[in-house]
């Protein structure tokens, strides 16, 4: 298997995917944990999650974006 | 697609996984003009016929009790329309037609390219760029047409301390300026990445002693993708009615 700087780059790219993991993982802990202790307020709160799971996504795939370039367009 | 052959004496991918995303024609060969119907292009015009189908033969009748297809398209039409209450504002609703097309089509699209051997056009960068570069156009001519320069006291936090204000001000902009950036790659490269991981597991499936944990893995990932599917249109269009909120409300 041949390889080249690109392709450790790349994989490289890829821990960013690990990071964004943390970020999402926190989010939805956190949610959940405030959602048990005052489940009447969780319901309304769905809206917020989801965009505070977007925005820590988003970064995850900037780094698989990266990875993508360094694999197809360099 | 094509050149998915089956390798049982295993070892390495036989197809590229990237291979689903190449545009080409969609009849006959050729070079491809202004006007050809690409594979993308039908897949989209398909989107628009599925979209027709559902909202307007779909509730056509306006029975009583709901067909199937009608209500369905009641509960896109509620859901959406919750949306923009809850995250936007009552006085947003005027703009409810844009944000249910938006989510019509994205949503379905995204459906569609999860029939096998389909093609998905929201994982081409191009079709989600041009959706959020539409709504980021939108909302900033419409901040400037609403509040006039008023739209600028978005960059300007006033609860924060003074001297602090200039380099907020300028985090404001560019997180302001990435936006359409962020908000079609989230997108594309979801939509994109699903489609990809089904394509690698189904490589593994040529290799015999490791085929069935790629059966199951392909079945999990196919169920993940439609939850996928239906989440990620519903981050672009909530995120588009926060975009949305800033523009008629830009007071921090």
């Amino acid at each position: 298997m041949e390889g080249s700087l690109a392709h450790i780059g790349a994989g490289l790219a890829a821990i960013g995917s690990g990071a964004a993991a943390i970020g999402v993982g926190n989010v939805a802990g956190n949610f959940l944990a405030g959602a048990l202790r005052n489940p009447s307020a969780a319901a309304g709160q769905t809206a917020t999650l989801f965009i505070g799971i977007a925005f820590a996504e988003a970064l995850g795939i900037f780094s698989f974006l990266v990875a993508l370039l360094l694999m197809f367009a360099v | 697609m094509a050149t998915e052959a089956t390798d049982a004496t295993g070892g390495g991918l036989v197809f590229h996984p990237m291979d689903q995303f190449i545009i080409k024609p969609m009849f006959g060969d050729g070079d491809i003009g202004l006007f050809t119907i690409t594979n993308s292009a039908f897949w989209m015009i398909l989107a628009i016929i599925v979209i027709v189908a559902l909202m307007v033969v779909g509730t056509r009748s306006r029975a009583i009790v709901p067909t199937r297809s009608q209500s369905v398209a009641e509960l896109a039409y509620g859901f959406v329309y919750k949306m923009i209450e809850d995250v936007t504002g009552k006085d947003a609703v005027v703009y409810f037609p844009y944000i249910m097309t938006l989510f019509m089509f994205i949503v379905t699209a995204n459906f569609l390219g999860l029939i096998p051997t389909s093609f998905t056009t929201t994982s081409h960068f191009a079709v989600t760029i041009i959706l959020a570069l539409v709504v980021f156009l939108t909302v900033t001519i419409l901040g400037f047409v609403k509040n006039g320069a008023g739209f600028l006291g978005l960059f300007w936090v006033s609860s924060a301390p003074l001297p602090l204000r200039p380099v907020l001000a300028i985090i404001e902009l560019i997180s302001y300026f990435v936006r359409p950036v962020s908000h079609s790659i989230r997108l594309a490269g979801n939509v994109m990445a699903g489609h990809a991981v089904i394509k690698v597991f189904a490589g593994f499936a040529a290799i015999w002693t490791i085929m069935p944990v790629s059966v199951l893995a392909i079945a999990a990932m196919y169920g993940l993708e439609i939850l996928v599917a239906f989440i990620q249109a519903y981050v672009f269009t909530i995120l588009t009615c926060v975009y949305l909120k800033d523009a008629l409300h830009p007071h921090h």
